[in-house]
């Protein structure tokens, strides 16, 4: 069953069209993420998703009861805001404190807790926004951007976390992201977004087809191959300890 | 009863009803950087004395809805994309001057303006308290009830719609809070300092705040202080008890900031 499925949406910001009849479905337990230019509306189809747009024409259903945990593309904490980390994952509601070790400990910031969150690099930022997401215990994982600022072996690492999380808790991931052989390697399916669905399905088909040749060229066929490679080598050294 | 009769201690007990309310607001106030939507809010109060005395209300409902009013305007404004600053700065004036303008259309009634302008807290009677204490629960009780989705709301709106809070109505909410806070807070400050009473308190409080609730109990704690130190530095130099307040407020926020800064130096 599908937790989200839109159909035909259309979304107008300040008068300029940014998405045109777009289907989108995702299912349970999918990785799917959605790649395209600057300003070609992922972020938007995102915030649709989430209740933060309204479209001006189609439908959006999500899943009854459907929990969304929701890694946003920046999050600018003014400095007058006094925030513990540990606060920090009390949002919107409190969470026992085992329950928010445990989740600091998935997401790989385990030591931060007493930390401000002012005070972090960009690395323990996302991983607090990570953490604070799988509190909730999401159907949906949505994750913009969220490797915006950090290195490439720091995404890495990120993008590796977020499997390691989809296979433990076996919620659906939906990410945006501009470095393409990284998250693409790593999804079951890919959309390839340009104001509309230009091509979409598995990553080597997707990376394979015109449309997005038309859009990203062929130069990241080699990178997504030599991701692959470094894909398997980890799972081999992981089977290997 | 006998201890309201003492005209100083209802003038304690109003100041520091005002700040109670005061401090979690004005927490928000700083956070949000909504310093000058209060302003706005707070001088459009005098254009509410004006229509309440013509009217013939109570001076508390016509404060009210004047600056729920204002407040909800600007609110509207703010998502629609205006140069902000500019535009609240032409409100907040424009807002005042229509006041004043207002104030002199009226005949027969006799209004001691400063009372309004810089509060006259000597003056405050039982029903003046009953009211201030009434709005200041009111406005308590609206922050406890919200005060994890205002949070989610203030940090990112995106943040509050993926958890089904939808940041708007939090917003509403703030704007609903602060013009109760102007109207309790208009007889003991005076339009023109409720945006002090708001602001200093909160900022005085950062340094020393690790989380957003210890930073509004500190605001409170500061706030009352200032009411209890301006109180007393009035009677003793016979200076007007309002502005006196702000004073020590103001005083309170240099320490700390002061001391903010030797913290730092000291810890390198």
């Amino acid at each position: 069953m599908s937790l989200v499925k839109i159909s035909g949406l259309t979304v107008r910001l300040g008068g300029a069209v940014v998405l045109r009849d777009v289907d989108f479905s995702i299912d349970a337990g999918e990785i799917v993420t959605v790649v395209g230019p600057n300003g070609s509306g992922k972020s938007t189809l995102l915030r649709v998703i989430i209740g933060a747009l309204r479209p001006e024409a189609g439908k959006v259903a999500r899943a009854g009861g459907l929990r969304i945990g929701y890694v946003p593309q920046t999050l600018h904490i003014d400095p007058t805001l006094p925030m513990t980390v540990r606060r920090f994952l009390d949002l919107p509601g409190r969470v026992p404190d085992t329950a928010a070790a445990a989740a600091l400990e998935e997401a790989g910031a385990g030591a931060l807790a007493g930390r401000q969150m002012t005070r972090l690099s960009g690395g323990q930022f996302q991983r607090v926004l990570l953490a604070r997401a799988l509190l909730s215990r999401p159907d949906l994982l949505i994750l913009d951007e969220a490797t915006q600022g950090l290195d490439q072996p720091g995404s890495a690492a990120f993008y590796r976390k977020i499997a390691e999380v989809r296979d433990k808790l076996g919620c659906a991931v939906l990410m945006v992201s501009h470095e393409l052989h990284v998250v693409m390697a790593a999804s079951d399916r890919v959309i390839c977004l340009n104001g509309h669905v230009c091509c979409e399905g598995e990553p080597e088909h997707v990376a394979s087809a015109p449309e997005y040749r038309a859009l990203f060229g062929t130069g990241t066929q080699g990178a997504l191959a030599l991701y692959r490679h470094e894909h398997t080598h980890r799972h081999d050294t992981e089977a290997a300890e | 009863m006998s201890l309201l009769d003492d005209f100083l201690v209802r003038a304690a007990l109003a100041g520091i009803g005002v700040v109670l309310a005061a401090a979690p607001l004005g927490c928000f106030v700083v956070w949000r950087r909504m310093a000058y939507f209060g302003d706005a809010t707070a001088h459009a109060a005098i254009l509410g004395v004006a229509l309440a005395l013509a009217f013939q209300v109570s001076v508390f409902s016509g404060v009210l809805v004047v600056s729920l009013l204002m407040a909800v305007t600007v609110s509207g404004l703010t998502n629609r994309g205006y140069a902000m600053d500019t535009l609240l700065g032409v409100l907040a004036h424009s807002a005042l001057a229509f006041g004043l303008v207002a104030v002199s259309f009226l005949q027969g009634v006799r209004v001691d303006l400063m009372a309004y302008l810089f509060g006259d807290i000597l003056a405050v009677g039982r029903l003046d308290l009953a009211v201030i204490w009434g709005g200041a629960v009111l406005v308590l009780g609206l922050f406890w009830w919200r005060w994890s989705a205002l949070l989610t709301a203030t940090l990112n709106p995106d943040l509050a719609y993926a958890a089904g809070i939808d940041p708007r109505r939090e917003q509403l909410a703030l704007t609903l809070a602060l013009a109760l806070v102007v109207a309790v807070a208009i007889k003991v400050v005076g339009a023109l300092l409720i945006a002090a009473m708001l602001i200093i308190p909160a900022a005085t409080a950062r340094p020393f705040a690790a989380t957003p609730e210890r930073m509004a109990f500190a605001a409170a704690a500061i706030g009352a202080l200032s009411v209890l130190g301006g109180l007393q530095a009035s009677l003793f130099w016979d200076t007007p008890t309002g502005p006196s307040i702000v004073c020590v407020a103001a005083l309170l926020f240099a320490l700390s900031s002061g001391a903010q800064v030797v913290v730092h130096r000291l810890r390198g």
